[in-house]
């Protein structure tokens, strides 16, 4: 199982690299961006049967350990927004 | 009085914190590693600057979930005077200790030169030895020391004059200017609610002696030992150095010149 997390800078919160990457696709001619920001990916392998005390973890409590990991350390809700999409893999 | 400086792997100005405290003002100070969860009953607490963890992630957010941080957080908690710089000021807003974040300069460069800082917030263990509106100049090198906090937090830290230290023009001016990092309100320094807690961009332990440059870093750094002596009883001011360098005596919290080993 695999999760892909993605951080942005939050609407309203100054992006220094986006405003410059906006700048730079302008002066290549790429007029109609009109805006651009600059965040980051993280992708986890998650195995659903290594949960906490040796117990497995169901789909719906995935999501809501995900949910947990973005907010205690993965992005910092204050400046950033996250979402999260869980890709099942199947053998 | 005895002072903890927190040494997290990629912290590169402890020793230079260490040195200050021990040799320029005189009094114990000693390293506390990030890995243990115990603070060896320091009266005071130095997030020192550097590069925790590589930056990673961002700024200072793996260095506040290490273990020696839930002492620093259950200390601070408990009104212990806590200091960070720079990086400490990062992981301060991570740990949740100060509000806001740190976001990358303006400019997007790492920027390291001398600012002037003019102090808004007198009067608190950081700040004892300065005067509202004083002046002082201090060094900074960052590359993300850009404040950041919601208008209501800016509000709300202004009304209960919570901005220690706002970046200014050598008279004191606010000017777009000499705000180098782009920072809201031009904000160097904030303080928690019970003043306990400053975090701030520039580097006082870098202008503490004559041979730097400036001593203005001591209003800082000289404040927070000034506090811990009037707090601290007689007899356990006396510090007895265990080796080498010799410490300095601060007649009534004067300062001196600085000694060198050798010299």
């Amino acid at each position: 199982m695999k999760a892909k997390v993605t951080i942005t800078p939050r609407r309203g919160v100054l992006d220094p690299q986006g405003r410059a990457v906006l700048g730079s696709l302008h002066s290549l001619g790429y007029s109609e961006v009109t805006d651009v920001r600059v965040g980051r990916c993280i992708e986890l392998e998650l195995d659903p049967l290594a949960g906490p005390d040796g117990l497995p973890v169901d789909a719906s409590a995935m999501e809501g350990r995900l949910e947990e990991m973005c907010r205690r350390l993965l992005a910092n809700t204050l400046i950033e927004d996250y979402r999260f999409e869980i890709e099942s893999v199947t053998p | 009085m005895k002072i903890a400086v927190v040494v997290f792997p990629g912290s590169n100005c402890d020793h230079d914190a260490w040195h200050a405290f021990r040799n320029v003002l005189g009094v114990e100070a000693f390293f506390a590693w990030h890995k243990e969860a115990d603070l060896k009953g320091a009266d005071a607490v130095i997030l020192p600057g550097g590069f925790s963890y590589g930056d990673y992630l961002r700024c200072g957010a793996i260095a506040s979930l290490s273990p020696v941080m839930e002492e620093v957080v259950r200390f601070a908690k408990a009104g212990g005077p806590v200091l960070g710089i720079c990086n400490g000021f990062q992981i301060l807003c991570e740990a949740g200790l100060l509000p806001g974040a740190l976001l990358a300069n303006r400019s997007l460069k790492f920027i390291c030169r001398d600012v002037h800082l003019r102090c808004d917030a007198p009067g608190t263990p950081f700040t004892g030895r300065l005067e509202k509106g004083q002046v002082i100049r201090m060094h900074i090198a960052h590359a993300a020391g850009n404040y950041f906090a919601p208008p209501e937090t800016i509000t709300r830290l202004e009304g209960e004059g919570r901005i220690a230290f706002r970046y200014t023009d050598p008279s004191g001016r606010l000017d777009p200017w000499w705000n180098f990092n782009g920072s809201v309100e031009s904000i160097a320094g904030v303080l928690n609610e019970g003043r306990n807690v400053l975090g701030m961009m520039p580097h006082p332990e870098r202008v503490s002696e004559e041979i730097l440059g400036s001593i203005d870093g001591l209003t800082v750094l000289g404040s927070l030992v000034d506090f811990l002596d009037s707090a601290t009883p007689m007899r356990a001011r006396r510090f007895v150095p265990t080796s080498g360098l010799k410490p300095q005596r601060r007649p009534g919290g004067k300062r001196r010149e600085p000694s060198f080993p050798g010299r």
